[in-house]
């Protein structure tokens, strides 16, 4: 899981680079980036927790 | 101030920017100096020697490597055309600095910024792998830091790479700011933290099986406060001297960027002290460095730029978030961060460089400080966590259990930081 949301991380880096180049108003432009900043906190919160079901299973 | 405006640097500028620079190294050791301090006592000595051997790794590799992708403002680099647009992505340096000595003088002050910025950067996730990260895993990691993802962040942010030229090709604003290496520095380290926090694991006897995680707390407050003192000190002089270089700052406008600097750090320390003092009856004394800490971290990002009202507003959120999120850090996400880098560094960087967008007078600078910390959060992350991963399996992360029961003193340098304590047995190892 938490190699998944690893990946899911970039596609909202690029979401936000396509709003760069598909939007010229600046509106749309700014609701674009925050989409991508959207996806990549959710990848950042499935890395999460995969990392805390990791620890769960080694704690000692 | 305007970051796309770049005047050559008058004598006067160049030999303030050089004096400035030369406090920077005081941040460097107080960061130290923190980490130690709030390791336990019978990893002192390495935790010391780790931070100078890192500092020595990462100048060398940057030397070697670094510089000559990192590249300066005015240098060449590699530029793709995508939609039309140039994106200056790589920097194309002189390999070893050749002709350094003959090279413009803003340029010999970049690299200067640069070979501090990497230092600091690097000793950042030292502190957080405290007791169980080994010293060739810490060096190994501050060689990778300062050979692949540093230079490429510095040119993106500092020399006219694709961040920096946001305003020039997208209108937004003047690009992306950062004038005292919230995202190339702390951003970076706090995020690498984050990743040695996760492939390390915890300490051992952090979180036991049942109940809440058990307390570490770090050896020597005494430590920890003075390097508060001192980072304030480093911190001046590296937000001033980024001003005049990054942000292109006259001097008429720099008192005022280190008094948003002490204001920041002060608001911040301010309210940590008195969530502390509110929530456990006493101020706790290594929250409040790290409230501290994280209000500098922020007025990184955002000190020259925004007005001294807005610093103090910047610095009392940076100062309430601090504690809050280092108590949920290790609560409820499990992540055994000794020294609070990440909430410090890298939440507090994130902070400072969103402020900057929101108080900066330019049209479409949020945009571009939004930008600036998605590549951060999106690409950034990932990839320190991808190599870091392939890193550990060359280069093992974590000591060995019987080392990190004896201490990281005795099982790495053969002698204790403070051979005259008699060290009691720890509870925690039954």
């Amino acid at each position: 899981m938490k190699y998944a949301g690893l990946l899911v991380m970039p596609a909202g880096f690029f979401l936000s680079i396509a709003a760069l180049v598909l939007f010229a108003d600046p509106v749309q432009r700014a609701a674009f980036v925050l989409c991508g900043l959207a996806v990549e906190c959710l990848g950042l919160v499935v890395t999460v927790r995969g990392h805390m079901a990791a620890r769960g299973e080694s704690r000692p | 101030m305007n970051a796309q405006a770049a005047q050559p640097l008058s004598d006067t500028a160049f030999a303030l920017c050089l004096a400035l620079l030369l406090l920077a190294p005081l941040a460097i050791a107080g960061v130290a100096l923190i980490n130690t301090g709030l390791g336990r006592c019978r990893s002192a000595a390495q935790s010391l020697l780790g931070s100078l051997a890192i500092v020595a790794v990462s100048a060398i590799v940057f030397l070697v490597i670094g510089a000559t992708f990192a590249g300066t403002p005015g240098g060449a680099g590699h530029v793709a055309q995508l939609a039309g647009k140039p994106w200056n992505w790589l920097g194309e340096g002189s390999f070893l600095l050749g002709g350094l000595g003959s090279a413009p003088a803003q340029s010999q002050l970049a690299l200067l910024f640069e070979f501090l910025a990497v230092a600091m950067a690097a000793i950042i996730p030292w502190g957080s792998g405290a007791d169980r990260l080994r010293l060739s895993a810490g060096c190994a990691i501050a060689a990778l830091l300062a050979a692949t993802v540093f230079p490429l962040l510095a040119h993106w942010v500092w020399a006219d790479g694709w961040l920096a030229q946001l305003g020039v090709n997208f209108s937004l604003g003047a690009g992306f700011l950062d004038g005292g290496g919230a995202a190339t520095v702390h951003v970076l380290g706090g995020l690498s933290a984050l990743a040695v926090v996760w492939i390390a694991g915890p300490r051992k006897g952090k979180f036991p099986k049942e109940g809440l995680s058990t307390a570490l707390p770090g050896h020597n407050a005494v430590y920890v406060l003075f390097g508060c003192l001192l980072a304030l000190v480093g911190w001046l002089g590296w937000n001033v001297a980024g001003a005049v270089l990054w942000l292109h700052a006259p001097l008429s406008a720099l008192p005022v960027t280190a008094i948003n600097t002490l204001l920041t750090a002060a608001g911040a320390g301010a309210a940590t002290f008195a969530i502390t003092r509110a929530r456990f009856g006493k101020p706790d004394a290594s929250l409040c460095a790290n409230g501290w800490l994280a209000g500098l971290v922020a007025s990184s990002a955002c000190a020259g730029i925004i007005t001294p009202v807005e610093s103090l507003f910047v610095g009392v959120v940076a100062g309430v978030a601090a504690p809050l999120l280092v108590e949920l850090f290790e609560l409820a996400l499990s992540i055994d961060d000794p020294s609070g880098a990440i909430t410090v560094h890298a939440v507090g960087g994130l902070l400072g460089l969103l402020a900057a967008g929101v108080f900066a007078p330019q049209t479409g600078q949020l945009v571009a400080q939004l930008v600036g910390i998605a590549t951060l959060l999106g690409l950034i992350l990932p990839l320190v966590y991808l190599l870091f991963w392939l890193l550990n399996r060359v280069v093992a992360f974590r000591v060995d259990p019987d080392g990190e029961r004896i201490g990281m003193d005795l099982h790495e340098l053969g002698g204790g930081a403070y051979p005259e304590f008699v060290i009691h047995r720890d509870e925690s190892y039954r």
